[in-house]
């Protein structure tokens, strides 16, 4: 046994029991905590599994963004939560729970186990026709070329994600600005971070976009690096949120989207098939562009999901 | 030559896990949030700089030696500002003794 295998069995030891833990804890807040570093340590275990990319967007996501998001939630729950652990469903519901729960668990293990072995891939075949697109990145070249169609309603799944966010506003409040205006001492230490760590972020997310061709990385990687450069700065009071009935605000919510699907139309059009790009030379600046309105997209519907539903009028 | 920089890494990441270690013992032990946090400052500052340290030799070209201390740069930054949040969030708390 090498000490990579050692490495490797105590990480996935270690991430089950945070599973686990995180069922077991009684306090909202616990369960979250230990979410958030279950997050952090399946990023390990999709590296030595070599899936860089999605080491990256589960860093992000699941363990920065994600993680953020159910810490604000559980903030907002403390309130009410004794009244809540203290109503026990009934016997008859926990066995049923408990029931459903294994059978799902026990369906999964089945379809994991019976796979046949080698299991089926189209990897190969991803990395055989790299060249119909000019990018290196496999990755990057399921997503945004071979399998388009589902990144494309990914992005549709994220405008409805904050759809329905902004849609728990009063009616007061509708068209204002989300979140409560965050102030913090001008010489304070998050301040100074706010001013000093941006323009690093920044510059990190771009690239981390723009390697994402040949290298891992891309849209959604570096989009939630520069949301959390956004929420850094209203967070430190040096700005505030949007108000969500600016016209601007909704033209950048819908780009990644919009470009999408405009790019897939074209295809239908002037191609063979809905979302088919041109031969190699026009295919990467077609694909950038997608990637660069995806790109804002992701940031500022990511800052907004975390800002949460508007709160106050626009002139609050 | 090689072999002197393969023992400064071996010597500096070992030394790094050490400062974990010992930042990871005191953050279970020590009694109040003010002294745990020194704890665990010192397990991102010491260990986190000897570990980059370590891995400078194996890093192959200049350009992944400079991410090294970049991340080492950026986990400094944000311990230091984190953990000065958390020490006035617990002032004022009145939960640091």
């Amino acid at each position: 046994m090498t000490v990579a295998t050692i490495l490797e069995m105590v990480l996935a030891a270690v991430v089950l029991a945070l599973g686990v833990w995180t069922i077991a804890a009684r306090e909202t807040f616990a369960a979250t905590v230990g979410y958030v570093a279950y997050g952090l340590l399946v990023p390990l275990i999709w590296v030595r599994l070599d899936a860089v990319d999605v080491a990256l967007t589960e860093a992000a996501i699941g363990g920065g963004l994600g993680g953020v998001l159910l810490l604000g939630a559980a903030a907002r729950l403390r309130p009410s939560e004794p009244a809540t652990a203290a109503e026990t469903p009934g016997k008859i519901v926990r066995l049923s729970a408990a029931g459903a729960s294994v059978m799902i668990a026990a369906a999964l293990a089945a379809a994991v186990l019976l796979l046949p072995d080698p299991a089926p891939t189209l990897a190969p075949a991803a990395v055989a026709n790299a060249s119909a697109t000019g990018l290196a990145n496999p990755v990057t070249n399921v997503l945004m070329a071979f399998r388009a169609m589902d990144t494309m309603l990914e992005k549709v799944v994220l405008l409805l994600a904050i759809v329905g966010v902004w849609s728990l506003a009063s009616d007061r409040a509708w068209g204002g600005r989300p979140g409560p205006r965050h102030q913090a001492g001008p010489h304070g230490v998050l301040v100074f971070l706010a001013r000093l760590l941006p323009p690093v972020g920044i510059v990190v997310g771009i690239y981390i976009l723009w390697t994402g061709a040949n290298h891992p990385g891309g849209a959604f990687q570096g989009g939630s690096i520069l949301a959390a450069m956004w929420l850094l700065v209203i967070m430190a009071g040096l700005t505030d949120t949007p108000a969500v009935g600016g016209r601007w605000l909704r033209l950048v919510l819908i780009a990644g989207p919009g470009v999408f699907l405009i790019v897939g139309l074209g295809g239908l059009c002037f191609g063979p098939a809905f979302l088919a790009y041109p031969l190699p030379p026009h295919a990467k600046p077609l694909i950038l562009i997608i990637e660069v309105a995806m790109v804002s997209t992701i940031a500022v519907t990511l800052g907004l999901l975390l800002a949460g539903a508007p709160e106050r009028s626009d002139q609050g | 030559m090689s072999f002197a920089l393969d023992i400064l890494t071996i010597v500096a990441v070992s030394a790094g896990a050490f400062f974990f270690l010992a930042g990871t013992v005191g953050l279970l032990r020590f009694p109040d949030t003010l002294t745990r946090l020194h704890a665990l400052t010192k397990a991102d500052n010491l260990g986190l700089g000897l570990v980059v340290l370590g891995l400078l030799p194996q890093a192959g070209s200049l350009r992944h030696g400079l991410k090294l201390v970049g991340i080492w740069l950026l986990a400094l930054l944000a311990g230091a500002t984190v953990s000065q949040l958390i020490a006035r969030a617990a002032r004022q708390s009145g939960s640091a003794r």
